[in-house]
């Protein structure tokens, strides 16, 4: 086996023994709960008082069976594997006989449409200020660090949520809440594409603001880092272009920040839940918000799931692209080992 | 080999650690103006938090002095809450809870990060194998989720248990950092000489180990601390966080209930935005400067 198959072979049994592990705790820990869920969400409907006796007992045996828990606990966990194989989240426990998986599914798509281009803007943006920061140094480097410190170091939702004050109902320029204008219904037709562009801007503001700054840091602090190399002196002693220098500093104080672009668009979906909280963005954090008001577990177990998933595969993929990318790394990590 | 006597290794390391201290003090008082003044802004908050309740007497979050949203006033500096309490009290109240909850997560995280760091980097092997396999696998599942089940499973949520959950779950980057560090301190000499004086495993990590990286334990700490802090609000605002008091982020999650920024009742939300933003800049900052400090190839710029 070669250096770099082995490397391959580390990085995949890493992978599945996370993702066993994820999927014990996604399993478990709701089961924890005391007495059980299911009487919880009975308890909760019978206190609404619009469900009869009789019709309580029904939807009570209904979900012990749906959720097999009459069974062995890891007789449990295989129907529950089972399931996921299949594509099947279960039945939502709030919103039933609606499943998981449709809800989910209405909801990604809205927080993909704010997060893809958010990270990638602020990770584009925020590299080039962060070298330029770096390279050019004196006034530049002195008002640009400060600023990028105070606007990667704020939380990103307090960010949200001033913005939606200031932008939306102070000078409301913008609508006050939600993806798109509740006059009209969602389809694929210029007055709702304008309403949901319409809507799209502060939460998208809010979050590339706070990404640009952490880039930007990293990537400054890469290069200063990187300026300071035998090479660059070396290079530089030999006459090299200036042009040409600037461009080896780039090159290898991207390194990281490639592993770093991996990572924030495997946690997209966790990267903006409280921005969609405070602009009512009906994307997944609205979805989990709203599931953990109502205890629908199966929902929140859900959408932890899709976390997890796109957290793992991330972190996988940027671990094999690392392997292609550098090869120092991948001799490094195989002999460390 | 010859068995260097106890005394001369004592001598040694009272030298090499009394010149670490007395090179970190001078650091630290030639420090630059960003540690001055994220270490001011710091104390401010945090006399705000302990001793403000005592100055202004206003010990309870809780009583309602007015409406509901009620703008600043001479009874209410900082204007009522959503069931009409008074925003300044509970400004004081919710940053020391939210300081307590991320100073035990910090505190948690440290300790268990710095004990499986030093002890894997240190005792190497097959022990470091089992310790880095833990530390990776917690490190690659994102602690949200783990937060978010954790805190449906748990009934109560009071601060302790917060801060506890908190740290059980962010420790992994203390540990990777401390091992690294502790992998490359292991083959200094004066770790040698005391290895073989023979000094136990415990107190040779304690006193040649720990020490050396003291800074780097403090800078994983300050972040760590911020993390917790941050940690907290957002779960709040999740609808999970603690069920009795108030905190940052339980203010901010009232705040956001009862719709204040839509019905422009700015003195509900800016204090407690405007505090976790300013807890969260300084321990930044002050994490950035201790590692110019000590880090000088940083300290261009």
């Amino acid at each position: 086996m070669s250096q770099f198959q082995r490397y391959l072979v580390n990085k995949v049994f890493w992978f599945l023994l996370a993702f066993f592990i994820a999927l014990v705790l996604n399993f478990l820990l709701p089961r924890l709960i005391p007495g059980n869920p299911v009487d919880v969400i009975v308890g909760q409907m019978g206190m609404g008082g619009g469900v009869s006796g009789q019709a309580q007992e029904r939807i009570y045996t209904a979900y012990i069976a749906d959720f097999g828990l009459d069974k062995p606990i890891w007789e449990q966990f295989i129907i529950y594997v089972k399931r996921l194989a299949q594509g099947d989240l279960g039945v939502s426990f709030a919103r039933s006989p609606v499943r998981v998986q449709t809800l989910i599914g209405d909801a990604l798509p809205w927080t993909i449409a704010l997060q893809l281009p958010a990270v990638l803007v602020g990770w584009i943006l925020g590299n080039v200020l962060g070298a330029v920061a770096a390279y050019r140094q004196g006034w530049l480097d002195r008002s640009l660090f400060p600023a990028f410190l105070f606007t990667s170091s704020m939380p990103y939702y307090c960010l949200s949520i001033i913005l939606l004050y200031v932008f939306a109902v102070y000078w409301p320029l913008f609508p006050a809440g939600g993806g798109y204008s509740f006059a009209i219904s969602p389809g694929l037709n210029w007055t709702f594409i304008a309403s949901a562009v319409h809507h799209y801007w502060l939460p998208f503001l809010s979050l590339v603001i706070v990404f640009i700054g952490g880039q930007a840091i990293g990537m400054r602090a890469m290069s200063v880092y990187e300026l300071d190399a035998d090479y660059v002196r070396f290079s530089r002693s030999l006459g090299v272009d200036d042009s040409r220098v600037v461009r080896y500093i780039f090159r290898n104080a991207m390194l990281p920040q490639v592993t770093g672009l991996a990572l924030a668009i495997g946690s997209m979906v966790s990267g903006a839940l409280i921005t969609e909280i405070v602009f009512g963005y009906p994307g997944i954090g609205s979805l989990l918000y709203e599931s953990i008001r109502l205890n629908d577990y199966t929902v929140i177990q859900g959408v932890t799931l899709l976390i997890m998933v796109g957290v793992l595969v991330a972190n996988f993929l940027a671990d094999i692209a690392y392997g292609f990318i550098d090869p120092r790394i991948r001799a490094q990590r195989a002999g460390e080992r | 080999m010859t068995a260097i006597p106890k005394q001369q290794a004592e001598l040694h390391k009272e030298s090499s650690l009394t010149l670490l201290l007395r090179n970190s003090f001078r650091r630290v008082r030639h420090a630059n103006p960003r540690f001055l003044f994220a270490v001011t802004l710091l104390l401010l908050v945090v006399l705000f938090a302990v001793l403000g309740p005592v100055i202004f007497d206003r010990p309870n979050p809780m009583k309602i002095v007015g409406m509901l949203y009620d703008p600043p006033s001479e009874i209410a500096w900082f204007g009522t809450d959503n069931f009409g309490r008074d925003v300044f009290t509970q400004l004081m109240h919710g940053t020391r809870t939210s300081l307590s909850i991320g100073l035990v997560a910090g505190t948690i995280a440290t300790l268990i990060g710095v004990t499986v760091g030093t002890v894997a980097g240190y005792k190497g092997g097959l022990i470091e194998e089992i310790l880095m396999t833990i530390t990776n696998v917690v490190i690659t599942i994102p602690s949200i989720v783990i937060l978010i089940l954790l805190s449906i499973a748990l009934s109560s949520h009071e601060v302790f248990g917060m801060g506890i959950i908190i740290g059980a779950t962010t420790w992994p980057w203390t540990a990777r950092a401390v091992r690294a560090q502790t992998s490359s301190l292991r083959t200094r000499e004066h770790v040698d000489v005391a290895r073989l004086s023979g000094v136990g495993t415990l107190s040779l990590i304690m006193w040649e180990i720990i020490p050396y990286m003291l800074s780097y334990i403090v800078m994983a700490f300050v972040l760590q601390l911020n993390a917790g802090i941050l940690q907290e609000a957002a779960l709040s605002m999740l609808g999970l966080g603690i069920d009795r008091g108030v905190s940052l982020g339980i203010m901010l999650q009232w705040a956001l209930l009862w719709e204040s920024v839509r019905t422009g009742a700015w003195w509900a939300f800016v204090p407690p935005t405007l505090f976790l933003t300013l807890i969260a800049f300084s321990l930044l900052l002050l994490q950035s400067s201790i590692d110019e400090i000590f880090n000088p190839r940083l300290r261009k710029g």
